[in-house]
């Protein structure tokens, strides 16, 4: 008996003693520059007092990728945005540069989306681009959460890298959120789990090998260590959702705009880290 | 019967640990042999050469390593777990600033990494560090 | 030629003679390992960058051979000694044949 107790302690032991919890206190700075990774959070969440950028949950190989725009890889794509962003595309003959000279005209942009525009409809960066595409260029929609998509909005969020998250969430804006909030809170698939069971109730904690964020989208599109690439923030709901055996709403679809807008409430304070590098 | 018990613990964890020293994965087999081929079965050093990775590898796609040696003309990286175990061969010019570069690999699971210089003076160093590769609980 | 491969370099701009920099160097590329099968069970051939050459001048800094463990979108950090001004060059060699290349000036300051 004595045997078996010394062996099912020493095996516990082991596993805890490879764990760290909670996120770090690391400080983020890129390239010289201090970037916040908390904020209090804002008064409509009930049961979190800090909110913490998903950069201090990762290990300290991967947020050091994030400090430096060469080490973090998805500045090569940044560079196939802005070529992108340069290169004439439909019937009209023009490139997004062609009205849009200076991407640096776009700071702030990312910090207010999505948003409600003047007809009443909640407006995320891809639908903004899409919408010069097919209206002003005469040009294809880009696919949703493709590679040109996520290079594009990339280059667009870098302009905001460092301020901070302010969506609106009240007057017109209010009905998106509030349907936003009900899907985060909502138990889904055949592991009955919502976006709170894990990134409102357990993050900190360790999910198998994974250290849980509180699923903050401050930082999208992220480079992903795992598919060594930029990804789209509806590509990453539809993840998420694919892990608790649910079927995932439609990148685009109103179901995914109004989460977006209900996290990026979340995170209002935090800065925008675009493009950030994460697991 | 505690007796019995006791006798059945021991017995049972001598032939696991015979079991698995006997089928040890074969991909080691694959790294020596490679590490062979380098040093012709020269002896080999350990204190000339650093080989730095993660304890814990935050994802396997991308593991971020970095390997150091200097006076030497090529540094091999081998992952002794990976199906190939050979990674990738630093060779260094007459410019090259120090015996030493990073690079980002890809680790199929927890495994050793193993770093072989080869020395101007024709001598071999080694180092080696065992990274730890989880599965995701949901990165998905 | 491998789709959209983007090579991407850092060098100062300038260095005192004799001075030891340190170079950065990416280039997006799959880095397809042979590994992997496609939805037919089919094994997707291995294709991926197999060398990565810097040199200075004409004189090697650093030759690197890759294998498939080598991760997506390879990335290099090493040191290079800066003997006068002149030009990096980059190069990088792809299993199907492809050859891309980078070249970046410096002066001595």
């Amino acid at each position: 008996m004595k045997l078996q107790n010394a062996i099912a302690a020493a095996a516990i032991l082991s596993f805890a003693g490879t764990m760290s919890f909670a996120q770090d206190d690391n400080e983020l700075s890129v390239d010289g520059q201090l970037i916040s990774t908390e904020a209090d959070a804002p008064a409509h969440m009930e049961n979190v007092g800090t909110v913490y950028s998903g950069w201090r949950f990762r290990s300290e190989d991967t947020q050091a990728m994030q400090m430096d725009d060469f080490d973090n890889s998805g500045f090569v794509f940044v560079d196939d945005g802005l070529s992108l962003m340069a290169s004439v595309d439909g019937s009209e003959g023009k490139s997004c540069a062609s009205c849009h000279e200076n991407v640096e005209d776009f700071a702030g942009l990312k910090a207010k989306l999505p948003r409600v525009n003047d007809s009443g409809e909640l407006e995320t960066m891809e639908e903004l681009v899409n919408t010069c595409r097919t209206e002003r260029m005469g040009a294809e929609p880009w696919k949703y959460s493709g590679s040109q998509m996520t290079a594009v909005t990339a280059v667009i969020g870098l302009q905001s890298r460092g301020m901070p998250i302010d969506v609106a969430i009240d007057g017109p804006a209010a009905s998106f959120w509030e349907r936003g909030q009900e899907l985060y809170y909502a138990r889904v698939g055949q592991l009955d789990l919502s976006c709170a069971n894990c990134h409102e109730d357990n993050y900190g904690t360790m999910i198998r090998a994974d250290h849980l964020s509180q699923g903050q989208i401050n930082g999208f599109p992220t480079y992903r260590l795992k598919n060594a690439k930029l990804n789209g923030v509806h590509n990453r709901f539809s993840g998420c959702m694919k892990n608790v055996r649910a079927e995932p709403y439609a990148d685009g679809s109103d179901e995914f705009k109004a989460l977006e807008l209900y996290l990026a409430s979340r995170g209002t304070g935090l800065s925008v880290e675009t493009p950030s590098v994460r697991n | 019967m505690a007796f019995t018990r006791r006798k059945m613990l021991i017995l049972g964890s001598a032939s696991f640990a015979t079991a698995a020293f006997a089928g040890l994965p074969a991909f080691a087999d694959l790294t020596d042999d490679a590490i062979t081929a380098i040093t012709g079965g020269a002896d080999i050093g350990e204190d000339g050469i650093t080989l730095t990775a993660p304890e814990i590898a935050e994802n396997g796609n991308t593991v971020p390593v970095e390997v150091s040696a200097p006076g030497a003309t090529s540094i091999a990286l081998f992952a002794s777990g990976n199906p190939t175990p050979a990674v990738a061969t630093f060779n260094f010019g007459p410019l090259a600033g120090s015996q030493s570069g990073a690079t980002r690999i890809r680790l199929a699971k927890t495994q050793d990494v193993v770093a072989i210089a080869t020395m101007a003076d024709g001598s071999f160093q080694r180092a080696s560090v065992t990274v730890k590769v989880t599965i995701g609980g949901c990165g998905g | 030629m491998a789709e959209n491969v983007r090579p991407r370099v850092r060098v100062p701009k300038t260095a005192a003679a004799g001075e030891v920099i340190t170079i950065k160097s990416l280039i997006s590329h799959k880095m397809e390992s042979g590994q992997r099968k496609d939805g037919d069970g089919n094994v997707i051939p291995r294709s991926i960058i197999n060398r990565f050459v810097c040199a200075f001048n004409g004189e090697v800094v650093i030759d690197v051979t890759l294998e498939a463990a080598v991760s997506t979108n390879p990335f290099f950090e090493f040191e290079a000694v800066v003997p006068e001004a002149g030009d990096f060059t980059f190069t990088w060699y792809d299993d199907d044949g492809s050859v891309y290349e980078e070249t970046k000036s410096i002066a001595i300051a």
